[in-house]
């Protein structure tokens, strides 16, 4: 989860946070981080690009992206075994 | 236009040291190369963290300017907001293209689309300040500004609003550089402090964003009033600016000795100088001339830099400057930007001292 | 304080291309018959060719080139935008010996970049390569002076760009200019060619639809691109009494707001959908009861129509007029909507077209909106507004009322 919060970091431009300051399970969205439909979007990408794990519609990121937990859940649930 | 027109404040990131409260211009900055790029504060000092990771910087510029003006004036939120740039936001543009070829067209991502659109100038500026008043953006080459301006004017002469934030923006990004260097717009050897002085076959580029607050009040403490705005193109041929400049001033009820200061557009090319000769010629007291693209270098929107000069030199009764150029006068009153840009956008805005 | 215009302003020419057609003709024929341009990539040389359906004009850069007596090599916008300029101004009988001060006012969002994109493909391989024509006309500004000089237009020209408000804006910004003295007649309106860059763009936000469209419908999935030019010839009262042509319209109202909620997103409530069209009615002085017709914005998003039709209810409650998305017919022309949906309101008002939406079938739940399902003409009709709205919470509206 730590690389995964690099990678959050840096896709988002999130330039004052570290990765030690995002917790595992604070909501990345709304009240906790206050990333918005933009970033949702911007999240889509990284997983495609990154991890070569596409998601089925936009609708599916709400779930998907509530935090780093469900994320890295996510991933490795539907990364392609090589 | 009756409605009479104050420039209350202003707001100016440009190659000189135009921005903040420690304003250091005596000497100004030279061009060291074909290039002058803006001299840009710290952002994190002023604006909101949250918003600048999704800023470029061309939108970093304009709000911080603008948020300056607004400051200056004493003001939450403008009545309007018009916006005026010639090129949009080309880093976001180039970024997007580049990852669109080199990406194939496959997963692409928004940012860099949503923030290259010209209006997210005007628009986040309306989101930084809650603006919900009218918003609008002009984009048309070197009369980009001053129609914004004319816009603006348009506003307070019809009554429905009283202070009327109104900006010029344009960026240098390497690419944009690199692509007009093709075409031959700059100097191949690098210039230092003569580039009007010794003219030759191009110019340098420059940058910036000034904001100004119109009102149809006096504060009391304004910078200048805006007087008259007159745009006329003429894409090839002779250019007359001299007739155009009579013939504006006519109107007016003043004439060219009326004029306290000219505020030059010459860019140090000689084809784009040479415009400017006949005018030169009848401008009898050459210590009346002040060339800004010295100091702004040239770019389509460079005429906010002009305004910003002449509005300053008004309220502070002498030019921001030294140099050559930058003759300093007493007691100067009216004051006439002559701009006549790349591809026959000619403007001139006649202000005058409060 | 919103303050009626000082002077009328009339309207006394259009012209028009789109998916439907290349003239004002094809365009009135299509929506008369129902029939949509929404339809596969012929045209755009892009990845994406099977994938999304388009409102394309469905002519060739060379066809265009032929048309206009301009190189096919031209930017397409400015193709289109001719093409468009030029049926209005012959619409309106507009002759240089009028002696009238004449603008044009044009808006398009992305320039010619259906030709910087294929200059940047060359440019990024190699850094020598990459027509400089391909990138000459990339500026929005650089599209509307070449159609102004053939059109021989010269006492103002200006581009406005302000996304898909662009060309609403660039109407009432000339009505304006006509008011205040500076203008006699001004053409206005926008233009937008189709190219992979707003293809592109819009697919990263995941809000184009593979399929044809359906505004307001609660299924909806998304957008279809579409391009095209629309322009309206105003005029002041004094500047008609020389043409010879009869007024269609009077553009009676206009309201630009800025919704400052976020850079693409609209607030869910509509805020600044309800201000743009509270202000132009009151700009207009008429009764909101008086407007016979809407021709929305309704892009087809979740959020514009959510958005939009949540604003609409509130404004008009029980009330609604009629009202349409003609979207549906010619996709979404960005730059160029705002003026071909005037050219399409204009002719309401001048003829009683009340134009379906199509491919309507559900109701959007928490807006639930009933546009019109076939295409009818209303003898009444006297009044018609016209929403534009685009990114960066920029919304206007137009109000049209008979002459």
């Amino acid at each position: 989860m730590f690389d995964l919060k690099v990678k959050l970091i840096a896709q988002l431009n999130l330039q004052d946070l570290t990765p030690e300051e995002i917790g595992d399970d604070q909501p990345l969205f709304a009240d906790g981080l206050g990333l918005d439909s933009i970033d949702a979007l911007e999240l889509i990408v990284l997983l495609q690009q990154q991890y070569k794990v596409k998601l089925a519609s936009a609708e599916e990121g709400q779930a998907v992206f509530r935090s780093v937990r469900t994320m890295s859940e996510y991933i490795m649930a539907h990364q392609p075994k090589v | 236009m009756k409605t009479k027109v104050y420039i209350r404040s202003s707001g100016m990131i440009s190659p000189q040291n135009t921005f903040g409260k420690s304003i250091t211009l005596e000497n100004p900055v030279l061009p060291g190369g074909n290039r002058m790029n803006a001299i840009e504060p710290d952002y994190k000092q002023i604006l909101d963290a949250k918003s600048i990771r999704r800023m470029s910087r061309i939108i970093k510029m304009a709000t911080a300017a603008a948020q300056e003006c607004m400051d200056a004036a004493d003001l939450k939120q403008p009545d309007a907001i018009i916006t005026g740039t010639a090129y949009g936001c080309l880093e976001d543009t180039i970024t997007f293209l580049e990852r669109m070829v080199e990406n194939q067209e496959e997963m692409l991502t928004p940012t860099a689309f949503i923030q290259s659109t010209h209006n997210s100038i005007g628009a986040q500026i309306a989101l930084t300040m809650k603006c919900h008043g009218y918003n609008n953006t002009f984009v048309h080459r070197g009369h980009s500004f001053e129609q914004a301006l004319l816009d603006a004017m348009l506003l307070i002469a019809e009554g429905e609003m009283k202070n009327i934030l109104v900006g010029g923006v344009d960026e240098i990004t390497d690419t944009s550089h690199a692509i007009l260097s093709r075409f031959g717009l700059f100097r191949r050897e690098p210039v230092v402090s003569d580039l009007i002085t010794n003219p030759g076959k191009g110019t340098i580029q420059g940058e910036g964003a000034g904001f100004f607050l119109l009102s149809s009040e006096a504060s009391g403490d304004d910078m200048a009033t805006l007087d008259h705005l007159a745009l006329h193109f003429k894409p090839s041929g002779t250019h007359d600016l001299l007739d155009f400049i009579n013939q504006e001033m006519e109107a007016q009820q003043i004439s060219i000795e009326d004029i306290d200061l000219f505020v030059l557009g010459l860019n140090g090319d000689l084809k784009n100088d040479s415009e400017y000769d006949v005018l030169q010629s009848a401008i009898r007291d050459h210590q009346k001339n002040a060339f800004f693209k010295q100091l702004s270098g040239e770019y389509p929107t460079a005429v906010s830099f002009a305004l910003w000069l002449a509005a300053t030199t008004l309220k502070n009764k002498k030019l921001p400057f030294s140099g050559p150029g930058m003759s300093s006068r007493g007691n100067m009153k009216r004051v006439l930007i002559c701009n006549a840009g790349l591809d026959g956008h000619h403007s001139l805005i006649l202000l005058s001292a409060c | 304080m919103i303050v009626k215009p000082a002077a009328e302003i009339f309207v006394a020419g259009v012209g028009v291309n789109s998916a439907l057609g290349l003239n004002l003709a094809a365009n009135l024929h299509a929506l008369q018959a129902g029939s949509s341009g929404i339809g596969p990539i012929t045209y755009l040389n892009t990845k994406h060719r099977e994938v999304f359906s388009v409102g394309e004009v469905k002519s060739s850069n060379i066809d265009l080139g032929l048309l206009t007596g301009l190189s096919p090599d031209t930017s397409r916008t400015a193709l289109l935008s001719y093409i468009a300029a030029r049926e209005a101004w012959d619409d309106a009988g507009l002759h240089h010996e009028t002696g009238l001060r004449i603008g044009f006012v044009s808006a398009n969002s992305v320039g010619g970049m259906d030709k910087s994109e294929d200059f940047f493909e060359e440019w990024m391989a190699d850094n020598t390569k990459g027509k400089l024509k391909n990138v000459v006309g990339h500026e929005c500004g650089y599209i509307t002076d070449l159609v102004a000089m053939k059109l021989g237009i010269h006492h103002y020209t200006s581009t406005i760009s302000t996304a898909c408000s662009s060309s609403a804006n660039a109407i009432f910004h000339a009505a304006r200019m006509i008011t205040a003295g500076y203008l006699d007649v001004a053409i206005a309106g926008g233009a937008e060619a189709l190219t992979r860059f707003t293809l592109n763009g819009f697919n990263s936000l995941m809000i184009l639809d593979p399929l044809p469209c359906k505004p307001l419908d609660e299924n909806r999935k998304g957008l279809n691109l579409g391009e095209g030019a629309g322009y309206i010839v105003l005029a002041s009262a004094k500047a008609m009494s020389q043409l010879e042509t009869k007024a269609y319209c009077r553009l009676s109202g206009w309201h630009n707001v800025n919704d400052a909620f976020h850079q693409t997103t609209s607030s869910p409530e509509g805020f600044g959908s309800f201000m743009s069209m509270q202000g132009a009615i009151r700009k207009s002085g008429i009764r909101q009861e008086e407007i016979g017709y809407i021709n929305v914005h309704g892009t087809s998003t979740q959020n514009n129509d959510l958005s939009e039709g949540t604003a609409l209810i509130r404004l008009f409650g029980d009330a609604l007029p009629k009202l349409s998305s003609t979207k549906a017919y010619t996709g979404h022309t960005l730059g160029a909507s705002g003026g071909i949906e005037a050219v399409f309101s204009v002719m309401s008002i001048a003829h009683g077209y009340v134009y379906p939406n199509l491919r309507f079938e559900t109701p959007m739940k928490d807006a639930p909106l009933l546009p019109e399902t076939s295409f009818s003409i209303d003898h009444n009709l006297r009044h018609v507004l016209s929403n534009s709205f685009g990114f960066g919470g920029n919304c206007s509206t137009l109000i049209f009322s008979a002459a």
